[in-house]
């Protein structure tokens, strides 16, 4: 049913495939232990006299908590503890403010407010997990109901209920300025202007479950020393025992966190919420402590991929080249922040999808709402731009008249192409893709489409450069909800401009920290461009809050700070060697310079 | 009352790595008194092979066979700091902070058998079957166990590395987005084929044409593994899964498995995979994660393709057999598009 | 605590006792008082799979089945599939074939596919595919799980896959 074949003709000459290990289907280190049942997940650890922790959970959107009765609930069977809001030292959770990007908005159980049906008000640990679930029915919390609000668009407008007061525009700030991220290149008003077709249309992706089969769930355990040891399915070990140290403020020397094997992820094990309540509940008991989600917890409580509503506007040329891009995204954060903000740039960053367009701008808000927090999901703040993006290739096919396929290869982005956010694409192969995915699919290209290519054509003219940008500065934090502005969508007249040209450098990796760290470059397996000869990115004017410059010596195989356009034609200066004729103490060469060639020529390596 | 072939296209790139960057990763390795090598990181395997690749990668970088390495993780006493598995980081940020402690561990490994062979370690290579000998002479050699014995016991050499990995943290621009989101990007594009029935409005996807560009399968079996399941999750997004089918309502949100929609092992959709790699420079040994953007290509594909087979255009996912048939009425019946 | 109900039952071919309160169910039984580990807690509602068992030789759900209803019975898990340091070619299958990515879900596959070929040593496609149609796997797309499953049942056979 199903093959796979490995096209590796293609790019070969970058590639060395004489590596001993690598490219090997090696057989999985971890495979014996799933197949015998033996891998050790979280909950795969014994401990005597463990105990259940359930948490009491709003019915309500958005509610004032008016009192919470734990008496009844105390005095059941097999009830050790019951634990609230005022047991959790420091009881705001935020995983963003470990790595200072925003401002902690959430509890780990609410103490005056909840903000989402489903929201932790209490805990109950008990003896046995039905034990807990019998304590927490029997939880009694009154609520005053405030009224909630439940789409992203409503909850941007004047009046709208305050979801999160830490926020109370209901939009994440962006640099303390904007409700919104932008992203502002060239002009896309004078783009719509001179286009000959304009497309518009508006995407929505409703929120996902990750739904891996072993849910969220943590043991904490007293271990000796003083210290906590927690089994955890997290999918970010020192993220979980970082937040676990904020919250229950406690030294992260005394935590001792063990994990590394999930039952699945997908994103939806970074949030680092089961983790502190764990070992809260092992703080306050002294006793091994258990807390997972159920299945309806992971379903509806367990926070989701978020949903997304995107506008797209095209201005198009009658051959198929899109001349201007314009998108208005919203991301429903839910009740509070958690990771939303960082999707929002990513997918900024991702703008306008792969291709080469001379005007983009998008504005893209963080919103909350009185829904269940969302979180991460494979292809977190892209997958729903993608979905749009490829959906709006297609409408702009139709209109243009144009095979779907050849319109993606006539606008797709190659090496060379300077991208909306000021940086040059480099090691591209979407063109590639394209032609192979058609040719196995006996779906008809262009000859044009077919002959195209990511090494050929980028990088040249006004594909190279950095237009003039139009600026605006529409979209300041608190206007909205003033109502001083209503149109959420980029600025259509703007109120600045950046000359051409001006971008930061490229940040690249850090350099190792000794160079018996680096491997050989012989040994690395693929051809790196040509570090010497390649000028350095001239200084510009950096605005601030831009990149940081990268460091002046990169190792060889570390990319250069700006990309060496090839050589119009080979240099006159040395005399290649007659062909088929070694010089041992020269380069080795064919004797053929091809634009862009390295050091490295042929396809295959002389060791 | 009919069922209409269709066929939609897509294609993606996909940002490697942790955006805007400030996600380190290390590693440690060291060997055994007999020449076996350990990894110990903090990286979590969520299925997607991190103890697997990290393992190959030390394998290779260090030149031994990979049975005699065997990564640990995670423990937070034993393992350094790694960022976390998501963002298709891994293989990019961990894999070089493995290569990097490896490099490290080999080249002590090295001067330890120089020592013993009497010659310039420069002189002396792998074979990556657990021996090290002279190069151009594969006679005069001293296998990697002795190399390691010879080290603890008699040199007073360790054989152990550290790396780090980072890629410092930057910035986006308040006015104009400029960023350096990631340093390289992985590609795909597929064909989806599929049926729709114009009575019900249920979509059958009946096969899926695709090319991906990961860099370097790194082990081409875990690239499959991550291929074909992203792309059956991708038509799980597209079709059938949410938690708020009447999204922004609330209301009828699945609970369990029962309510919320997964395609089960008799909608196996035949799936035809080209890899394509193009090593990116600052990847180990060039290769990119496939883990994330395996399944987004498919829910535009998807979309595009019940376009072509009835004419209604799915904006909104996930692409249930209502918003097929309400689109149909509102159509004023099927209009296909056109064979491709 | 509540005293125990004595059960006793074979696991895995040896005869076990242990005490269990009147409502429990046997997964968490064969967990946490046989200290059996092999079946998996993913849902807890029947709804997935990861937990399930043979009960003389049929794949129930352990965390849908009464503890007690097990009194006397014969009860298998993923944890005796090996014939000692011998993997069964079931497992052999799964391994070679990639067949588990998370692992998870794996064991309980396992014991639907034992369950069939026990009963069905040749089974068709269709047949395999029913036969796991109530276990769920989120990671690997189910193809590589129904290839190994048909290429172990063809080692058995004695024919290569």
């Amino acid at each position: 049913m199903t093959s796979v074949e490995f096209r590796k003709d293609i790019f070969a000459d970058e590639r060395d495939d004489t590596l001993k290990e690598i490219g090997k289907p090696t057989i999985r280190q971890d495979i014996l232990g799933h197949v015998t049942g033996r891998t050790r997940y979280f909950d795969d650890h014994l401990f005597d006299g463990l105990l259940h922790m359930r948490a009491v959970r709003s019915p309500h959107h958005h509610a004032r908590i008016r009192r919470i009765d734990t008496d009844a609930a105390g005095r059941m069977p097999g009830v050790r503890r019951v634990v609230t809001a005022r047991d959790v030292p420091v009881n705001l959770n935020t995983l963003l403010s470990l790595i200072n990007f925003g401002r902690d908005d959430e509890p780990l159980c609410a103490h005056d407010k909840v903000r989402y049906l489903g929201e932790t008000v209490a805990w109950i640990i008990a003896d046995t997990e039905r034990q807990a679930r019998d304590a927490v029915a029997a939880v009694r919390v009154e609520y005053e109901l405030l009224p909630h609000v439940l789409d992203v668009e409503e909850a941007l407008k004047p009046g709208a209920p305050v979801v999160n007061e830490v926020y109370p525009n209901n939009t994440f700030d962006y640099h303390d300025k904007y409700d919104h991220q932008k992203l502002r290149f060239g002009d896309v008003n004078a783009g719509f202007a001179r286009a000959d077709h304009i497309v518009e249309a508006e995407y929505q992706m409703s929120p996902i479950e990750q739904a891996p089969i072993e849910t969220c769930g943590a043991i904490a355990a007293p271990e000796q020393n003083g210290r906590f040891v927690c089994h955890t399915n997290t999918q970010a070990l020192f993220f979980s025992l970082g937040t676990t140290a904020k919250l229950l403020n406690i030294a992260s020397s005394r935590l001792h966190f063990i994990g590394g094997t999930a039952g699945g992820g997908f994103g939806g094990k970074v949030d680092s919420i089961v983790e502190p309540t764990a070992v809260l509940g092992a703080m306050l008991t002294g006793k091994p402590v258990k807390f997972a989600w159920d299945r309806y917890e992971e379903m509806q409580v367990g926070a989701p991929r978020g949903g997304e509503r995107w506008r797209i506007k095209d201005g198009v040329m009658r051959d198929g080249r899109i001349v201007a891009r314009q998108f208005t995204g919203f991301f429903d954060s839910g009740a509070y922040m958690r990771l939303s903000p960082y999707a929002i740039i990513k997918g900024t960053g991702h703008l306008p999808g792969p291709y080469s367009i001379p005007n983009v701008s998008s504005n893209v808000y963080c919103v909350v709402t009185n829904r269940t927090p969302a979180t991460a999901m494979r292809g977190f703040g892209i997958t729903a731009v993608d979905f749009s993006i490829e959906c709006h290739m297609d409408r702009v096919a139709e209109v243009v008249g144009m095979n779907p396929i050849d319109l993606r290869i006539l606008n797709a982005y190659r090496d060379g192409d300077m991208k909306a956010h000021r940086r040059r694409a480099k090691n591209t192969a979407l063109i590639e893709c394209c032609q192979v995915a058609a040719g196995k699919a006996d779906w008809a290209i262009s000859p044009d489409s077919a002959a195209a290519s990511s090494l050929r054509g980028g990088g040249v003219g006004e594909r190279g450069e950095i237009p003039e940008t139009v600026t605006d500065d529409e979209g300041r934090v608190g206007e909205r909800r003033a109502g001083r502005t209503a149109d959420t969508a980029p600025a259509t007249r703007g109120t600045g401009r950046i000359a051409a040209g001006q971008a930061s450098a490229a940040v690249g990796a850090v350099p190792v920290q000794n160079p018996d760290m680096e491997i050989e470059v012989e040994r690395i397996g693929h051809r790196i461009a040509a570090a010497q000869g390649a000028p350095a990115a001239a200084p510009r004017a950096t605005a601030p809050g831009t990149a940081t410059p990268p460091r002046a010596d990169t190792p060889a195989y570390a990319p250069p700070p700006a990309y060496a356009p090839p050589p119009a034609a080979p240099p006159a200066s040395a005399a290649p060697p007659p062909p088929g004729s070694y010089q041992p103490d020269q380069p080795f060469s064919r004797g053929v310079n091809r634009p862009g060639t390295s050091r490295f020529l042929s396809g295959t390596r002389r060791r | 009352m009919a069922i209409h072939k269709g066929r939609g296209f897509a294609c993606i790139n996909y940002p490697i790595g942790m955006n805007l960057g400030g996600d380190p990763a290390q590693a440690l390795v060291h060997s055994t008194p007999d020449g076996k090598f350990m990894v110990a990181l903090s990286a979590i395997d969520l299925g997607q092979g991190m103890k697997s690749v990290t393992r190959q990668i030390a394998s290779e970088t260090l030149g031994v066979p990979v049975e005699d390495v065997y990564v640990d993780t995670a423990d937070s006493d034993t393992g350094p700091h790694d960022m976390g598995s998501f963002a298709s980081r891994g293989t990019h940020r961990v894999g070089n902070a493995v290569i990097r402690a490896s490099a490290e561990a080999r080249k002590q490994m090295m001067e330890a058998a120089a020592e013993e062979l009497e010659v310039n370690a420069a002189d002396l290579d792998t074979d990556g079957k657990g021996n090290i000998h002279v190069k151009g002479a594969p006679s005069r050699s001293i296998t990697v166990a002795d190399t390691a014995m010879a080290a603890q016991f008699k040199q007073g050499r360790t054989l152990s590395g550290r790396g780090i990995f980072l890629i410092p943290p930057s910035e986006a621009d308040a006015e104009t987005g400029e960023m350096t989101p990631v340093t390289c990007f992985a590609h795909a594009a597929l064909v989806i084929d599929l049926e729709v029935d114009d009575e019900t409005g249920e979509v059958t996807v009946t096969q899926i044409n695709s090319a991906y560009e990961v860099g370097r399968a790194l082990n081409p079996r875990l690239v499959e593994q991550q291929l074909i399941g992203g792309a059956w999750m991708g038509v799980s997004h597209a079709l059938y899964e949410t938690t708020e089918p009447y999204y922004p309502d609330r209301s009828h949100g699945p609970t369990d498995f029962n309510t919320y929609l997964m395609p089960g092992p008799g909608q196996i959709v035949p799936h035809h995979i080209a890899v394509l790699e193009r090593p990116a420079e600052d990847a180990p040994f060039g290769g990119k994660g496939p883990g994330e953007m395996c399944a987004n290509p498919v829910l535009p594909a998807i979309a595009n393709a019940i376009y072509n087979a009835v004419g209604v255009r799915c904006d909104r996912l996930p692409i249930t057999p209502e918003k097929v048939l309400r689109g149909l009425q509102a159509n004023g019946g099927a209009k296909p598009q056109g064979l491709r | 605590m509540m005293a125990g109900i004595p059960l006793t039952f074979l696991l895995n071919g040896a005869e076990i006792g242990v005490f269990v309160d009147p409502g429990a169910n046997l997964l968490d039984v064969l967990r946490r008082g046989a200290g059996d580990l092999t079946p998996k807690q993913g849902c807890a509602q029947g709804g997935c799979g990861s937990c399930t068992v043979l009960i003389d030789g049929a794949p129930h759900l352990a965390c849908l089945t009464l503890a007690q209803n097990v009194a006397g019975r014969r009860i298998d898990t993923t944890a005796a599939l090996a014939t000692g340091p011998d993997l069964h070619p079931l497992q052999q299958a799964f391994m070679e074939g990639f067949a588990a990515q998370c692992g998870f879900c794996t064991a309980g596959m396992l014991m639907a596919a034992k369950a069939l070929l026990d009963r069905v040593p040749d089974p068709s496609r269709d047949e395999v595919i029913e036969a796991i149609s109530g276990n769920l796997c989120r990671c690997t797309g189910y193809e590589p799980i129904v290839d190994a499953i048909l290429t172990a049942s063809a080692r058995m056979q004695g024919r290569s896959a």
